[in-house]
């Protein structure tokens, strides 16, 4: 435990210091690392705890990040207040879903379909949104400004790195608190055995609206996030399905449902495919696609040999080194 | 008092009518053993009283309140806890979270469940176990865990459904020992599939016997095994109890 403690104390004194050490590139892809530790957090309350498997996750990005881009874009709202609307809707969109797969037993994979399908029919309409740009995207007035803009969210990238650092933690902690609740036995129980859960007297409809709509409100902030960071927001790449994959590969590879998972497998998917980037371009090659076969590398590697992923396996192994 | 009361209650699978016009009534503080061949329709008949079903016909009244109709978790907030048959534990939770989850219908927080948990699981002598995740036990572990989780919710009926397959003698009549002394100490209520007579006939004040899904008696255990029509279809000519 102290060891555990000492190891934790160590790696948030590095985090905290980081932008003191690391020059503008590292900065940029430790703030990357963080925004998947974040999204994967957010996924994971939906599957790692309620074992409700989305796969399009990128539907509460897009359009958490649309509403409060558009507040900012259209009328000069900061994301403060955008932030609200962009999590009203997105758990609006969440319970709609919830509710048409719970209430009427879509479950499993026929559960992912519909996420996928939300995701999809929802990239198709942006596209014929004129107001947020349609696919021509949407651009947020970029200024380079090293002063901090906390009320507009407009600074220097060092800024946004300690911000997305803020949102782990606090997910972090919120899943910390909620494993060890009521709501984390009850969800862990409707994943586990969904008739036992209910003859145990958990109302699992409910149960599983609550798991939706956190991780829906939670997924909206690392979209109104990536606006604000990127500056530039197109429905067929924020809706893309290939973005819903990216963000549930962090806790698959890690752990899922376990709170190391999504901040260890985004940390380590994020470093080896930049590194691989990296390295391939220093040697003048630039193949376009290898990300995505580095991806599937590791997914199948991970599948076939730590079906529970990387953290489950590690901490036993710590436990035992002890 | 009447505790629990099914009248007339019917349920087909579509040509397939796996319960016909049941009626029978289980007093508060009874054990009643439900028992008949394969098939006769008794885990139907349970799923029907626990709200995993709803019945096509008739009435289930508990503690005087209809509960057809209700969904299980209603159902086991009313009162009535049940065990599974086929077992279905959360394997990968330890003995002790599945336990805690059936607690917590009924304490304040966490902690409090935690203790509730432990008691429980002393009682079924899974202490030792407590840390091990679920998937790791033995099936007449499994078999207990799903008594000390439906134990858990703090029913007034207990649905049993065949909790002593598979056990050995001597874990069949601690098994008895427990649901007497749960019986005489908290007044918890029973009634239990079963197909070990032994543990039938020691436990139950009652018996009612279900053949292609209709009462064909009840009674006490003595007058039950006598019944010419249940030594026909169930019991057997020989049957030596």
């Amino acid at each position: 435990m102290n060891r555990a403690g000492a190891a934790l104390a160590v790696l948030a004194a590095l985090l905290m210091a980081l932008p003191a050490l690391a020059g503008p590139y590292a900065l940029s892809v430790a703030t990357l690392i963080l925004y998947f530790a974040y999204t994967g957090q957010a996924w994971n309350v939906m599957m790692g705890f309620a074992g409700q498997l989305s796969l399009g996750h990128a539907l509460y990005v897009g359009v958490g990040g649309y509403a409060a881009g558009a507040l900012f874009y259209h009328y000069g709202i900061g994301p403060w207040a955008g932030l609200w609307l962009a999590m009203l809707l997105c758990v609006a969109l969440g319970a709609a879903i919830g509710f048409l797969a719970f209430r009427f037993g879509i479950s499993g994979v026929y559960f992912a379909l519909l996420t996928i399908a939300s995701a999809e029919f929802t990239r198709i309409g942006f596209d014929h949104l004129g107001w947020l740009g349609g696919p021509g995207g949407m651009f947020l007035k970029v200024a380079q400004r090293d002063a901090w803009d906390l009320v507009n969210f407009r600074g220097p990238p060092v800024m946004y790195y300690y911000a997305i650092l803020l949102f782990c933690v606090f997910a972090f902690a919120l899943c910390f608190v909620l494993s060890k609740s009521k709501a984390g036995y009850y969800w862990q129980a409707i994943r586990e055995d969904e008739d036992a859960a209910r003859a145990l007297g958990i109302d699992t409809f409910r149960w599983k609206m609550l798991a939706v709509m956190l991780s829906s409100a939670m997924t909206s902030v690392s979209g109104v996030f990536f606006a604000f960071y990127y500056n530039n927001l197109f429905p067929e790449q924020i809706f893309n399905i290939s973005r819903s994959i990216e963000i549930i590969l962090g806790p698959v590879i890690g752990g899922v449902g376990t709170l190391f998972g999504p901040v260890l497998g985004a940390a380590l998917l994020t470093l080896l495919s930049e590194g691989i980037t990296e390295s391939l371009g220093a040697i003048g090659l630039d193949i376009p696609g290898v990300k995505q076969l580095f991806y599937g590398a590791v997914l199948l590697a991970i599948v076939m040999f730590l079906p529970g992923g990387l953290w489950p396996a590690l901490s036993s192994r710590l436990r035992r080194a002890k | 008092m009447t505790l629990l009361a099914l009248r007339s209650v019917s349920k087909s699978f579509r040509g397939l009518r796996a319960v016909r016009d049941v009626s029978f009534q289980v007093a508060e503080g009874a054990i009643v053993g439900l028992i008949g061949p394969n098939g006769a329709g008794k885990t139907t008949l349970f799923s029907l009283v626990a709200g995993a079903l709803s019945p096509d016909a008739g009435e289930i009244a508990f503690a005087g309140r209809p509960i057809h109709g209700l969904h299980p978790h209603q159902v086991c907030a009313a009162g009535i806890g049940r065990t599974f048959q086929i077992v279905k534990p959360f394997a990968a939770l330890t003995v002790r979270d599945n336990v805690v989850v059936g607690a917590l219908l009924r304490t304040r927080s966490a902690a409090d469940a935690r203790r509730v948990a432990d008691g429980i699981l002393d009682q079924l002598d899974l202490g030792a176990k407590r840390h091990l995740p679920a998937g790791s036990l033995t099936l007449p572990e499994r078999k207990r865990l799903e008594v000390a989780r439906a134990l858990a919710t703090r029913p007034r009926l207990l649905l049993l459904d065949e909790v002593m397959a598979g056990l050995r003698p001597t874990e069949c009549d601690e098994m008895v020992l427990l649901f007497r002394e749960l019986n005489r100490s908290d007044g918890l209520t029973v009634l239990l599939i079963e197909h070990v007579m032994r543990a039938v006939m020691a436990l139950a004040a009652r018996i009612v016997v279900l053949h292609h899904g209709q009462v064909i008696a009840q009674g006490t255990p003595a007058e039950v095994v006598r019944d010419p029509a249940v030594l026909e279809c169930y019991l057997g000519e020989e049957a030596e109890i």
